[in-house]
């Protein structure tokens, strides 16, 4: 993969250069220390990846990737979290790798990488990279993104054009369909036992005729759905 | 008490890789002490959000430099910057001076 770095910091630069030489696949093909130069440099090359630093003086990551038409993956390279999640609802924002940047979770990122395909539709729901094996959930609610422990998540209902997450502690509203949720949560965990919800296995209170309670909610279950519920029941 | 800096994650990153220790280093002894001189301006001029700018700038060196409440304190400083205040400045000044010391010794 043919990637460049942009940072104004020659320190940075010479680090994320350091974490691609050990990556066999990846190959640098040029540094910038502005955006503007990478943006001209970018309308003559086709590049794979770009490591992007956030926050620069003049002209930001963000104003950077606004400009490009056809943007390749993007890692975003910064020591604000804040910026990086305001800048992750970009669909070729593929991660962020916050200062300083260790070899192991750089690997992840290329690993993340390596495995998107250009084609791939990105949803507003994203799975974070930290959290491939599935433990976290990003909703963007607001603009932000916020994370949500799967372990947490009681029901999630459709609501029309939103959805309805609901957590132990809380409830949050998100603009997307279940159908994208449900791709984005681990079989085990959870279950669609209607059209519109779907549960969370473990936390299953009881069963009683066409309902489940989970918490304090009951939740119907539709003839269709039942099968698969029963047959994932530990029954006696 | 300013704890002092270190090349523990740069060490790492490098590995055997003696040329690129040697290399990062010639860079931090490039970059600081033009980053210190321009934050300095800043200051002495009163320009805050330049400050600020610089501030943000200088506080990745802390970072990578394994002075992590030192990064702490610099990140304050950024925000009080940005809110017109700078109660940590003097603190931050002797962050710079002691990291101007060690990369003269590395």
């Amino acid at each position: 993969m043919n990637c460049i770095i942009i940072d104004d910091e020659a320190t940075a630069r010479a680090i994320v250069r350091q974490l691609c030489s050990k990556i066999p696949e990846l190959d640098v093909i040029e540094e910038f220390d502005n955006a503007i130069s990478a943006i001209k440099f970018l309308n003559q090359q086709n590049i794979d990846v770009i490591f992007l630093d956030i926050h620069m003086p003049g002209f930001s990551g963000v104003d950077f990737v606004q400009t490009l038409k056809n943007p390749p993956n993007i890692v975003l390279t910064t020591s604000d979290t804040n910026f990086a999640i305001a800048a992750y609802e970009y669909e070729c924002i593929v991660d962020y790798l916050v200062k300083p940047i260790t070899q192991d979770r750089f690997e992840k990122s290329i690993k993340k990488i390596s495995g998107l395909t250009t084609n791939q539709p990105k949803s507003i729901i994203e799975s974070k990279q930290d959290s491939v094996e599935g433990d976290d959930l990003y909703i963007n609610i607001d603009r932000r993104l916020v994370k949500l422990k799967l372990n947490e998540i009681l029901v999630i209902e459709a609501k029309g054009d939103y959805i309805e997450v609901k957590t132990e502690k809380e409830e949050y509203r998100v603009h997307t369909t279940l159908k994208k949720i449900k791709e984005k949560l681990p079989e085990k965990l959870f279950l669609q036992i209607h059209r519109s919800y779907i549960i969370n296995f473990i936390k299953i209170i009881d069963i009683e005729d066409n309902s489940v309670l989970i918490a304090k909610n009951v939740v119907p279950i539709s003839r269709s759905n039942r099968p698969e519920l029963m047959r994932r029941l530990n029954l006696l | 008490m300013i704890e002092q800096p270190n090349l523990n994650y740069v060490d790492e990153l490098a590995g055997d890789d003696i040329e690129f220790r040697n290399q990062f280093i010639t860079i931090i002894k490039d970059e600081f002490p033009l980053e210190k001189v321009e934050y300095q301006g800043h200051v002495s001029n009163n320009r805050v959000k330049a400050t600020a700018e610089i501030v943000h700038k200088l506080k990745h060196k802390f970072n990578i430099l394994g002075m992590e409440n030192s990064y702490k304190l610099a990140v304050t400083y950024e925000m009080e910057l940005l809110d017109g205040k700078n109660g940590s400045e003097s603190k931050f000044n002797e962050i710079l001076e002691t990291i101007e010391k060690y990369i003269k010794t590395i």
